[in-house]
């Protein structure tokens, strides 16, 4: 059931990064803009990727999923973290929402963000190299659970950090080794024995894999295996954040 | 009908007791004062209540709902005023209204979120953003967002810390007038005078503990009658007069009890006799702030 506390907070977790779009939406769009200048000029034509497909037309989804991925966990965690710090949070844990209400809202709010930057990374870079749609509906389906589970990683990295530099090496030691290992920049079929199966032991690379799959109709992985374990992945994930919120852990101590 | 049901409260931080055990029951309709020094749990004690916080023991109720099994209908029926000056920097004042009144399930409250910021003097900063405000208005913003769902309990946690006479006034006439129309309020304040004008029954807390609840009238008439203030010098008070003080001297300033102005004589002439000159002398009625300062003083756990 779709409450108005719900509409409510979802709205306010929107309201709230549009209105700093330009540090939220266009900072990252042009990251990622820097990224395919630079690797697509310096590696195109020395990655052995998949054949028939161009190390740039590769590298897009990469780095579109890649966006996706790092402005759902931006959203939610930074979100929460200025709330507990600045002490506004209260407004919220004051309300009679619910831990499900607030668990979901905070999450979709963040796949809006995550969403409209991967978006907007692809609007633009999409113009530089030739990109076939083989299976869109596969791209939808990972885009979607990936933001989902960043979002939710986002919430949980939100309720645990107490200052901005837990946050931060939260980020900086998880989730940009994990995305940046997660075969953004390069087939992992590339990669010697060992760090394969490193890799496959990544969940982000199942997510970057699944979408890439969309546009070609290759993948290093099986797109089925890859929506099984990202699903499992994103149930653990919502599972623990939902405890934590009900057990008020570090939010009503 | 009992608007807040506290009852065997218990909050532990490691070594720290917070709260031993509160038992206190608010009827609704009532003007209710929580009063004690820095420390005695007020806080923590209204941020169990609001739900902020879990207790280790103990239950609060709200309307009859439990504040933990039934926390959204106790929520629903409670707004809450936080000590801190907190905002959303990102919203305006109508904005930061309206948030919170959907959060409630209020889609379209915006009537009586006119009302409210006229009521409070925020009206000619409706669109104005959080940041911009003085301290006063965040104040009032606060106030504004714990009434959007028009709850029938307030709690006001020191709402009139830091804030100038205009506001105070202001404040006091919305919550006076929320009274009347039958909302509980339940107070916490330093100001004792505050507390004197406005609540109807009070609770003393110490360390964690209820030492003193009762109406306002009764506790008034505990220390009996008026009170004789001599500034003096530095311990010069003869012994015989020590059974006659309120509470433990202040800077000098000796507050005795007097039932009768006919004793005033006497003490006088004891005075005379020890040759002891008197600074400054007044005669009171005896107020909130010498019962208070009595009970914590009796109170030592």
């Amino acid at each position: 059931m779709i409450t108005t506390g719900f509409r409510t907070l979802v709205y306010k977790e929107t309201l709230r990064f549009y209105k700093v779009a330009t540090q939220t939406i266009a900072a990252p769009i042009l990251t990622a803009m820097l990224y395919l200048l630079i690797f697509g000029h310096v590696l195109s034509g020395r990655v052995e990727v998949y054949p028939g497909v161009t190390y740039t037309a590769f590298l897009i989804p990469g780095l579109v999923m890649m966006s996706v991925l790092q402005n759902s966990f931006a959203n939610s965690s930074s979100s929460l973290i200025q709330s507990k710090i600045t002490g506004n949070l209260v407004f919220v844990l004051l309300t009679p929402l619910s831990h499900w209400e607030i668990f979901s809202a905070y999450v979709l709010a963040s796949m809006v963000r995550g969403i409209t930057v991967g978006f907007g990374v692809f609007a633009i870079t999409a113009w530089f190299a030739h990109l076939s749609f083989t299976a869109p509906l596969w791209i939808l389906v990972f885009a979607l659970l990936g933001a989902a589970i960043l979002g939710t990683m986002g919430l949980i990295a939100g309720i645990w950090a107490e200052k901005f530099d837990q946050l931060a090496a939260f980020q900086n030691f998880l989730i940009v080794p994990l995305t940046f290992l997660a075969g953004v920049f390069y087939s992992i079929h590339s990669l010697p024995p060992f760090w394969l199966a490193v890799s496959h032991a990544n969940p982000f690379f199942y997510m970057i894999d699944g979408f890439r799959y969309g546009f070609f109709g290759q993948s290093d992985v099986n797109p089925w295996i890859s929506v099984a374990i990202v699903s499992a992945f994103l149930v653990v994930l919502a599972l623990l954040a939902i405890k934590l919120l009900r057990s008020g852990y570090r939010l009503r101590h | 009908m009992t608007a807040i049901e506290i009852s065997n409260v218990q909050k532990r931080y490691k070594a720290l007791q917070a709260l031993g055990g509160v038992s206190l029951k608010i009827e609704e309709g009532e003007f209710f004062g929580l009063l004690g020094p820095n420390g005695a749990g007020k806080t923590t004690l209204i941020s169990i209540i609001a739900g902020l916080i879990r207790s280790d023991a103990g239950s609060v109720k709200i309307h009859g709902h439990d504040v933990v099994s039934d926390f959204r209908a106790a929520r629903r029926k409670l707004g809450v005023v936080p000590q801190e000056l907190v905002f959303d920097p990102f919203f305006t004042v109508r904005e930061t209204l309206r948030l919170q009144s959907g959060y409630f399930g209020l889609g379209n409250n915006d009537k009586w979120i006119d009302e409210v910021m006229e009521e409070l003097g925020l009206a000619n900063k409706a669109d104005t953003n959080m940041r911009a405000l003085s301290g006063g208005m965040k104040r009032r913003v606060l106030v504004a967002q714990a009434l959007v769902h028009k709850p029938p309990v307030i709690v006001l946690d020191e709402p009139t810390a830091g804030v100038d006479v205009e506001l105070r006034q202001t404040l006091w006439q919305f919550i006076t007038r929320l009274n009347r129309e039958g909302h509980t309020i339940v107070l916490t304040t330093h100001y004792l005078e505050e507390a004197q004008a406005m609540c109807k029954r009070v609770a003393m807390l110490k360390l964690g503990k209820v030492v003193a609840l009762d109406t306002m009238s009764q506790l008034i008439r505990r220390i009996s009658g008026s009170q004789l203030v001599l500034h003096l010098p530095h311990n010069s008070l003869p012994e015989e007069l020590q059974p006659l003080l309120n509470h433990p001297p202040e800077d000098n300033k000796y507050s005795l009890r007097i039932n009768d102005y006919a004793e005033v004589e006497g003490i006088l002439a004891r005075l005379r006799q020890g040759g002891i000159s008197i600074d400054e002398m007044q005669l009171q009625q005896a107020d909130l702030e010498d019962i208070f300062l009595q009970i914590m003083d009796e109170n030592i756990v």
